[in-house]
C-alpha cells in the first residue's frame, strides 16, 4: 500500500461552501440510490399503464369514480380515473416516502453531521433537499400521468371524452384537458410534500413525521366528506385534488380549481418555509436530540391552522353569502342535471340515428327537491329526485325523465336513471349497430359550490 | 509560534441547557502534530470535537484555526475535515460510490485515483464497490477516515476512530494518521484506548466533566521521579527477585493478580532504580525479555485525574 494523498495546497482563511447545484445532485444520489425510491418510480410508470389497461378490458367499470363509465368508450378517462385515486391514496403516499423522509433519513443514518461537515450550509442543505425530493416527486406523478394515458391510449384508442356536463370533448381537448388535470394536481401535491418537509424536520426519527402527510391527506379527505361550509371547504388544500374535475365542464369552472390551486400553493410555501425555520434553529452538536419535539409540532401546527382560518375568512368575505352554506342549492342542481341531460340526450340521439337535435331546441329543464316539499332541496345527499323535461321539434307532447340523485357535499352527483325505460331505464340502447351502453342510464354531474358561476 | 497553531482555543464553553458541558477548556494544536483527547464518558470530548468541526460554536471563549478566529457555525476555515459519533456514511451507495458523492460535493469531482488511493489507505480497496450496508463498525470507521482523507485535510477531526478495528485496521489507521502527521496534518483523536492514544499522540488533553484535568505532552505524565509499577520477564525470575529485592528503590509489588507466568515478577520504581535493577540483571547473566509498565503512564494519569471528578458526581 503506497502512501499519502497530495496534501493539501495552503488555503486562505475562508470557508468553500458546496453551491447547492452539488448538494442537489447529492440528495438526488442518494435518493435514486434508495430501493425503495427505485420501485416507486418503476411502479408510477408501469403500473398505471397495466391498471387502466386491464381495467379498460373488464365487464365492469368502476363507475364510482369518477370518468369511470367511460373507460370503454376512450382511453381518455382512464388518466382521470388514476388522477382519482392518486388524489385520495397514491399521492399523499408517494409525498410521504420521499419529502418525509428527506431530513429523517439523515438522523436514522446519522449523517448530520458528516453531511454539515461536508456542505457547511444548512440553508444550502435545506434547499437541495427540498428541490431533489421535488425532483423525484414529479418524476413519480408524470410517471402516473403519462404511464396511464399510455395505458388508455393503446388500450382504447384516442376517442373523444363525455364531460361532467355531458359535451363531448375532441380527442385533442380531452388531452389537454387530461394533462392540465394532472398539472392542477401538482399544487395540493406540494403542499403535502411541505407538510411531509415539515414533518421530516420536526419529528426527527419519530415514524409521525414520515406518516404525516398521509394522516393529514386523510384528515382533509374527512373535512371534505362532511357538510363543511363552502368557504372553509375551499380553504383546505385537499379542494384541489377534486377541483380539477371543474376543467371537464362547459364552461369550466374555474373559479374554485384556480382558489383550491392558490391555498395549495400558499400551504405549500407556508410549510416550507416553517420546516426551514425549524431547520434553521437545530443544534447539530446536541447528540441527544430526536426531533425538534412538541414545541416545534406547535409551531408548526399553529400557522397552517391559521392560515385556514385567515383563508376561510377571506373567501366568506369575497364570495357570495353562500359561502357559509353548503354550496349545493337547488338552482344549481336543476341546472346541471338539465345541461347535462341535453348533451347526452343529443349522443343518444345520435346513437339511435334519430333526427339530430340541439341543445336549445331540447330545452330541457330540471325540477329538483329532496324527495318531499317539507324537506329544504339543499346541500348533499343521495334523497335527490330530478324529474327533466325536454322538448322535440315538431312534437307537442313534452318529453320527462325522473332521475335519482346522490349528491356528494364537494359537489360531485350521481344520477340514476329511474325512467322510463325508452329514454333512461335500462343501461344498454339497441342501435342499428348493436347494444351500446345508454349515455341516459346513469351519468356523472358537477355543481359548481361557488355561486359566482352558473352550475 | 502561533503561526504552527493548528488550533488555539481559549476558555471554550458550551452548555445545552442546563449541563455545561464545556467549561473554560483551552488547547493548543501544533500543525502536524497528534493530539489526543481522552475522558470518561461526558467529559465533552464529542463537543469539543464538534466545535472544532465547526458543527456549533462556543457560548464564551474563542477558537482560532490557523491565526483566524472561528465565530459562527459552519465557519472552520477549509481543511478541517473528519467525523464525530461515528462517521456518516450512506448505506444504499457503495464504498466507492460514497466517496465519489462526498469528493463532488466539494466540488473535487470524483477522481477515480484520488478515491482509489483513499480507500487502499484505509485497506477497503477489495470492498470498493459493496454497498456500505454490510460494513461492520471497523469497516465504517475505516470508510470513514477514507471520506476526510479525500478532501485533502489540514486537520483531521477524528472521534474514536479506532472502534470496532481488528488489529490489521488499527495497523491501517495507525499507519494512515502518522504519515499524515509527517506531512505536516494536524490530528485530533479520541479515543477510549489509551494504547492507542499512547502509540499516535504526542500530546494529549485530559477532559472530566468539561474541564480539563490534563493537557501537555505524554512525557509530562509520567515523569522521571514518578514510581510506576513495572511487568519484569527474565530468563531467571528466582534470580531476577533476589537481585531487585537487594537494589535500592525497587519494592517488589504482591503481583498475583499480574503475573500470568512464572518468569515475570511486578516491581514499584522510579526510572533510575529501574535503570539500575536492568543493569544489575545484566551483570548477574540474567535476560531481560520484557519490560514494561503494568499500567501505562497515559492510563495511570487518567485514572488518577478523573476518579476524584466521577467520585465527586
Amino acid at each position: 500500500m503506497t502512501a499519502t494523498l497530495t496534501h493539501a495546497q495552503p488555503h486562505g482563511a475562508g470557508t468553500r461552501r458546496a453551491s447547492v447545484a452539488r448538494c442537489y445532485r447529492f440528495e438526488l444520489v442518494k435518493l435514486v440510490s434508495q430501493w425503495r425510491i427505485r420501485l416507486l418510480v418503476l411502479a408510477c410508470w408501469i403500473a398505471p399503464a397495466l391498471f387502466v389497461a386491464a381495467v379498460s378490458q373488464q365487464s365492469s367499470l368502476p363507475v364510482d369514480t369518477l370518468f369511470g363509465r367511460w373507460m370503454h368508450a376512450t382511453g381518455w378517462a382512464g388518466p382521470l380515473v388514476m388522477l382519482g385515486f392518486a388524489g385520495t391514496w397514491a399521492l399523499p403516499l408517494l409525498t410521504s416516502v420521499v419529502a418525509g423522509d428527506v431530513f429523517a433519513a439523515e438522523d436514522r443514518l446519522g449523517t448530520w453531521r458528516h453531511l454539515l461537515v461536508a456542505v457547511r450550509s444548512p440553508r444550502r442543505i435545506f434547499a437541495a433537499k427540498a428541490f431533489a425530493s421535488l425532483t423525484v416527486l414529479l418524476l413519480l406523478v408524470a410517471g402516473m400521468a403519462c404511464s396511464s394515458a399510455a395505458g388508455g391510449a393503446v388500450a382504447v384508442g384516442n376517442q373523444p371524452l363525455v364531460g361532467l356536463d355531458g359535451h363531448l370533448l375532441t380527442p385533442t381537448d380531452a388531452a389537454v384537458k387530461v394533462l392540465l388535470a394532472w398539472v392542477c394536481v401538482l399544487a395540493p401535491t406540494l403542499a403535502l410534500a411541505g407538510i411531509g418537509l415539515l414533518g421530516s424536520v420536526a419529528l426527527g426519527r419519530s415514524p409521525m413525521g414520515l406518516l404525516l402527510p398521509v394522516l393529514v391527506a386523510l384528515a382533509m379527505q374527512l373535512a371534505q366528506m362532511m357538510p363543511l361550509p363552502v368557504a372553509v371547504r375551499l380553504a383546505l388544500p385537499s379542494y384541489a385534488f377534486i377541483a380539477w374535475s371543474g376543467l371537464f365542464t362547459g364552461p369550466a369552472q374555474l373559479a374554485p380549481l384556480l382558489i383550491g390551486i392558490g391555498v395549495s400553493l400558499a400551504w405549500a410555501v407556508l410549510a416550507t418555509v416553517l420546516a426551514y425555520l425549524l431547520f434553521l434553529r437545530r443544534d447539530f452538536t446536541n447528540l441527544s436530540y430526536d426531533g425538534s419535539g412538541r414545541r416545534a409540532v406547535t409551531v408548526g401546527v399553529l400557522p397552517l391552522i391559521g392560515l385556514v382560518a385567515v383563508t376561510a375568512a377571506v373567501l366568506t368575505t369575497s364570495i357570495t353569502a353562500t359561502a357559509t352554506g353548503s354550496g349545493i342549492g337547488q338552482d344549481k342542481v336543476q341546472r346541471s342535471v338539465a345541461t347535462a341531460f341535453a348533451h347526452l340526450y343529443r349522443m343518444q340521439t345520435e346513437q339511435l340515428h334519430r333526427p339530430a337535435v340541439t341543445e336549445a331546441q331540447l330545452k330541457a329543464t330540471a325540477t329538483c327537491n329532496k324527495g318531499s316539499l317539507q324537506v329544504a332541496a339543499q346541500g348533499p345527499g343521495n334523497d335527490w329526485r330530478c324529474v327533466v323535461s325536454w322538448h322535440l321539434p315538431g312534437v307537442q307532447a313534452v318529453g320527462q325523465a325522473i332521475y335519482q340523485l346522490d349528491v356528494t357535499p364537494d359537489g360531485r352527483y350521481m344520477a340514476d336513471g329511474d325512467g322510463p325505460k325508452e329514454v333512461n331505464g335500462y343501461f344498454l340502447v339497441r342501435t342499428p349497430e348493436g347494444d351500446t351502453p345508454n349515455p341516459l342510464w346513469q351519468f356523472d354531474g358537477n355543481v359548481e359550490l361557488l355561486s359566482t358561476s352558473k352550475g | 509560534m502561533d503561526a504552527l497553531l493548528a488550533v488555539r482555543a481559549r476558555g471554550i464553553t458550551k452548555c445545552f441547557g442546563d449541563v455545561v458541558a464545556l467549561d473554560g477548556v483551552d488547547l493548543e494544536v501544533t500543525q502536524g502534530q497528534i493530539h489526543g483527547l481522552a475522558g470518561p464518558n461526558g467529559a465533552g470530548k464529542t463537543t469539543l470535537l464538534g466545535l472544532l468541526l465547526g458543527l456549533a460554536v462556543a457560548d464564551s471563549g474563542s477558537l482560532d484555526m490557523w491565526g483566524t478566529p472561528v465565530r459562527r457555525t459552519l465557519d472552520a476555515p477549509d481543511g478541517v475535515a473528519g467525523f464525530v459519533d461515528g462517521p456518516g456514511l450512506y448505506p444504499s451507495l457503495t464504498a466507492r460510490q460514497n466517496l465519489a458523492a462526498l469528493a463532488a460535493l466539494r466540488g473535487d469531482d470524483a477522481r477515480t485515483t484520488a478515491i482509489d488511493d483513499a480507500l487502499a489507505q484505509v485497506g477497503l480497496t477489495d470492498v470498493a464497490d459493496d454497498r456500505a450496508r454490510g460494513f461492520s463498525l471497523g469497516m465504517r470507521q475505516r470508510l470513514g477516515l477514507a471520506a476526510a482523507l479525500l478532501t485533502k485535510p489540514r486537520l483531521l477531526v477524528l472521534d474514536e476512530p479506532s472502534n470496532g478495528l481488528d488489529p490489521a485496521g488499527k495497523k491501517h489507521v495507525h499507519g494512515v494518521l502518522t504519515r499524515l502527521a509527517a506531512d505536516g496534518t494536524s490530528v485530533v483523536l479520541s479515543s477510549h484506548r489509551m494504547d492507542d492514544l499512547e502509540a499516535l499522540c504526542s500530546d494529549v488533553t485530559i477532559l472530566a466533566t468539561g474541564r480539563v484535568v490534563f493537557s501537555g505532552p505524554l512525557s509530562k505524565l509520567a515523569p522521571e521521579e514518578q514510581e510506576l509499577d513495572y511487568r519484569v520477564r527474565t530468563s531467571d525470575a528466582h534470580a531476577a527477585r533476589q537481585l531487585a529485592a537487594e537494589t535500592a528503590g525497587i519494592r517488589l509489588v504482591d503481583d498475583t493478580g499480574a503475573r500470568y507466568d512464572a518468569k515475570v515478577l511486578v516491581v514499584r520504581a522510579q526510572a533510575a532504580a529501574l535503570d539500575q535493577l536492568v543493569v544489575r540483571l545484566v551483570q548477574a547473566g540474567v535476560a531481560v525479555r520484557e519490560l514494561s509498565p503494568l499500567v501505562s503512564p497515559l492510563e495511570a494519569a487518567f485514572l488518577a485525574l478523573t476518579a476524584p471528578e466521577e467520585a465527586g458526581r
